[in-house]
């Protein structure tokens, strides 16, 4: 299984990114984000970052690179594209996921553990978890706010593309566990098709006990898992 | 030609930073102070001028400029 994972001038999660997938048995490559071609790769990850920073709106120059026009064809051959924080942002602004994100109804950057409830397990990127599992992983964002209008919310509801909500700890959606307002606790979506996913939090960030967690290799198994020769490593 | 592109986030849109302005204005003595919404204005130098040009504007300014899942933008054009 290959795994690309995109650099960007600002990206700044990519060694986690690498670290992470690696660690779980996937053969992992850097791609720069002048390259014209992802062939070859089964799953692309857009890291998190400050790409080109953060200049007109977070993901909004980077949608221009190079490398997100191999990204769309990727995208709409099947092939499975994973944003992350910035990488989410990207994937937004380049109509690969519905919605945008915006700054958080505090105006601070937030950067701390948060509560996620899996909505569904029938996709790519969840299916080693269990509908209504909470996963405990950390977000670190000043534009983490998801927006979308209400008709298309109720579209992606009704599609089932909602896969984590913030949460309470015991699972329940108030507003106190909504760290920066998304509209419906909405912190991660994928597309229609169910091969493009972006979310807020850091699953590489919660994947070592020393870290203060594991359960961000939920997501990873998932993704790996879903790949011809995942070669997972017991953990 | 010059273009000015005002670029404000849409109604429906949550503006933090528009509320924190206002609570300011409140603190400097302008009490009555209602909504404010924090965008932003780009002053572009085009170079040159024509009808193709000007299409090709309103597309930057759909696709790089704003984004209208959020914003909304206004384009003026100065000779």
């Amino acid at each position: 299984m290959r795994a690309a994972v995109l650099r960007f001038p600002g990206s700044n999660c990519d060694q986690d990114c690498h670290l992470a997938l690696d660690f779980l048995g996937a053969d992992v490559h850097y791609v720069w984000h002048k390259e014209e071609s992802l062939d070859g790769f089964d799953l692309i990850v857009v890291p998190g970052g400050f790409s080109y920073g953060d200049y007109l709106r977070c993901g909004a120059i980077a949608r221009f690179s190079p490398v997100m026009r191999a990204v769309v064809r990727a995208a709409n051959e099947g092939r499975l594209v994973l944003g992350i924080c910035n990488g989410f942002q990207i994937l937004c602004e380049a109509r690969l996921l519905p919605g945008a994100l915006v700054r958080n109804r505090s105006l601070h950057f937030l950067c701390q553990d948060v509560h996620l409830r899996v909505e569904t397990a029938a996709t790519p990127f969840t299916r080693a978890c269990t509908p209504g599992q909470v996963l405990k992983i950390p977000i670190a964002h000043g534009e983490g706010c998801y927006f979308a209008d209400d008709a298309t919310l109720d579209e992606i509801e009704a599609n089932d593309q909602v896969l984590v909500r913030y949460c309470a700890p015991d699972g329940s959606l108030t507003d106190g566990a909504n760290p920066n307002g998304s509209r419906r606790s909405i912190a991660g979506v994928c597309n229609r098709e169910r091969n493009v996913f972006g979310l807020m939090p850091h699953p590489e960030r919660a994947c070592e006990p020393v870290l203060g967690g594991t359960d961000g290799r939920f997501l990873l198994r998932s993704l790996l898992e879903s790949l011809p020769n995942p070669g997972i490593h017991a953990a | 030609m010059r273009a000015i592109v005002t670029v404000m986030p849409k109604q429906s849109v949550l503006d933090p930073q528009g509320v924190a302005v206002r609570d300011a204005m409140h603190h400097l003595g302008l009490e009555n102070t209602g909504l404010v919404r924090v965008g932003k204005i780009m002053e572009i130098d085009l170079g040159a001028s024509g009808p193709e040009i000007e299409g090709k504007l309103h597309e930057a300014c759909r696709d790089l400029l704003s984004n209208p899942v959020i914003e909304d933008y206004r384009l003026e054009l100065e000779p």
